[in-house]
């Protein structure tokens, strides 16, 4: 497999916070990624390096074997980086149909706009949206606009996703759903790089895990050797019996 | 068929399918809201001509001078949700690009005003550029400064009479029939400018680009990890709200005979331009249109009253202020919840 995501040694710092230091980190073709830590670990921030929204201090950042360090975010949108926010970012008083239609016609796909609605709706149908493509985005529940993040960043058509905790406030059930979907995603061919806290979620559908404590890599490596890691279990759990914190995790 | 299926969203944005086939300006001609504004436009033309009414044409002509001001107005502040104080200084300047024109180098109307537009819009573009980056309250106050600036500037600028302005003498109505048939020309040329700008604005509600707008009105940072090109999208759509009104400054400057800083660039002008968007409904073209011609109205009345006379900008900022108070949808922000289908007729 190559690399789609080459992220080599980038350090950001606000301040007087080192919130990334010398990370490095590779996406290969169709493989899911997933991005752990304790809060405040950088793991939001790393996102925001890769697609623009801050240039890194040092470190170069390549997609696709281009550079594309430090530009802006809807030019790497426009290269094939799709992303799901955390904090939802609806666009309120549009329809999910016209978010979604947004996200296909200024993303990768770059469609004209009477040509968006097939890609709309197949990306609404992935996620499980189309009953609802007609409401305002403002009004869905918060699970809705998990989903329709999802949706608005499938409808680009991208080859890497960048999804922050998009199983975040969900129920069991939704949980159980929304990793049905990514898995789905990711049978279409798309690389996705994932932060999570559902460590069920994280388990089953990683490939490879990489642990970010305050803003260094910590480990990295197959979910369950990862989370067998002692400085991992320190890192979330604090100094405490070892058989007692992998229970906990 | 998708026609109908793909239009059943209450906020219409994409174009049916059959665009691609059958071209979008076919797509546009079957929009029955196209027929709307060339209704409108024609009843501006027909409606004064018919018994001769030179007071009615004098007051369409003003609601016609508003609505294109408040349409284009809309484009920056409904759609990218950009708050354009100085929006009157296009006016201010194609009318002086226009009368300049005009009356130093004799060139005929249509050609001073279609070069005050483009040079206004050229100027707005490398303006917008730079103001653009700022956002919110900070926009907003370099667009009045960008306004004060350029009138200062036209204040000490002798070639335009400085201070005092450029004076028209009656010759250059020659060229139209004399200057009592060139107040009929001029009116007909603004009524077609506002026309213009009615669907200009629908163009681009019903565009990728207008898409794109709406994206940076509501979230700018998320349009652009969405991958629309927010810089040049604004810049442009600053540029392009430049156009109609520098053109429509430059025919009603061109009418009254008389350009003078003071009177340009009048800061209230634009602010009454905001009060229209946001009476008539923000984002909306219906409302746009409305709202300035209604406002226009009451202000027609409310000079005229004896009572009012001196209190009409009161009255302009109770309104306002009770608009973002209690329908900051304005009245098309009304018509739409109650009707929602409205919202398809009425864009």
């Amino acid at each position: 497999m190559t690399a789609l995501l080459e992220v080599t040694a980038i350090n950001k710092r606000f301040g007087g916070v080192h919130a990334v230091h010398n990370l490095s980190l590779t996406v290969a073709d169709g493989e899911i990624l997933g991005l752990i830590g304790p809060n405040g670990a950088g793991k939001s921030t790393v996102f925001n390096v890769i697609n623009g929204v801050y240039p890194p201090d040092q470190g170069r950042v390549v997609f696709k074997g281009q550079d594309i360090t430090g530009e802006a975010p809807y030019r790497i949108a426009r290269r094939g980086v799709a992303r799901a926010h955390q904090i939802v970012q609806p666009l309120a008083s549009m329809t999910v149909l016209e978010n979604c239609t947004v996200g296909a016609c200024f993303g990768q796909a770059n469609l004209p706009l009477g040509r968006a609605r097939d890609v709309v709706q197949e990306a609404a149908e992935i996620v499980g949206l189309t009953d609802r493509l007609d409401h305002l985005a403002g009004q869905l529940t918060t699970a809705g606009k998990k989903r329709l993040e999802l949706a608005r960043a499938l409808s680009a058509r991208p080859e890497l996703l960048l999804l922050d905790e998009v199983l975040a406030g969900l129920n069991p059930t939704e949980i159980e759903r929304m990793i049905v979907v990514i898995r789905r995603i990711r049978d279409r061919g798309i690389a996705i790089l994932m932060i999570e806290h559902v460590m069920r979620a994280i388990m089953s559908l990683s490939d490879r895990v990489v642990v970010l404590n305050l803003g260094s890599k910590l480990a990295e490596g197959t979910p369950q050797s990862v989370t067998r890691n002692p400085d991992v279990i320190t890192a979330y759990l604090g100094e405490a019996e070892p058989t007692a914190a992998s229970e906990g995790i | 068929m998708t026609a109908h299926e793909s239009s059943q969203g209450p906020a219409e944005v994409a174009v049916p399918r059959s665009a691609e086939r059958n071209g979008l300006l076919a797509v546009f001609l079957r929009q029955p809201f196209t027929w709307l504004i060339a209704l409108v436009g024609l009843a501006f033309a027909i409606l004064p001509v018919w018994g001769d009414n030179v007071q009615l044409r004098e007051s369409l002509l003003l609601a016609a001078v508003y609505m294109t001001l408040a349409s284009n107005l809309n484009i920056v502040l409904g759609y990218a949700g950009y708050v354009n104080f100085g929006n009157i200084v296009f006016f201010g300047l194609g009318g002086y690009v226009c009368v300049y024109l005009v009356s130093e180098w004799q060139w005929p109307l249509g050609a001073a005003a279609l070069t005050a537009g483009i040079s206004v819009s050229l100027l707005a573009l490398i303006f917008g550029l730079g103001i653009l980056r700022l956002r919110g309250a900070f926009f907003a106050l370099a667009t009045i400064g960008v306004n004060e600036a350029v009138k200062a500037f036209v204040a000490n600028f002798e070639p335009w009479g400085g201070a005092a302005g450029i004076y028209l003498s009656l010759d250059v109505y020659e060229p139209l029939g004399g200057p009592g048939e060139a107040l009929w020309i001029v009116y007909f040329l603004i009524v077609a400018v506002m026309t213009a700008s009615l669907f200009l604005s629908y163009a681009i509600k019903s565009s990728k680009f207008g898409l794109g707008l709406l994206a940076i009105g509501e979230n700018e940072d998320a349009a652009a990890v969405l991958g629309v090109h927010t810089p040049r999208y604004k810049a442009l759509a600053y540029s392009v709200s430049a156009f109609l009104p520098a053109i429509v400054g430059g025919l009603y400057f061109f009418k009254t005979g008389i350009i003078e800083p003071g009177g340009a660039f009048d800061l209230t002008r634009s602010i009454e331009a905001i009060v229209m968007v946001m009476l008539g409904g923000i984002g909306s073209v219906t409302g746009a249109a409305v709202g300035a011609f209604l406002y226009e109205e009451l202000r027609g009345i409310l000079l005229t009253t004896e009572a009012f006379s001196h209190f009409q900008l009161v009255i302009a900022g109770l309104l306002l202020l009770s608009i973002v108070l209690f329908a900051p949808g304005g009245l098309m922000g009304f018509v739409y919840r109650r009707w929602p289908r409205a919202r398809r007729l009425l864009q």
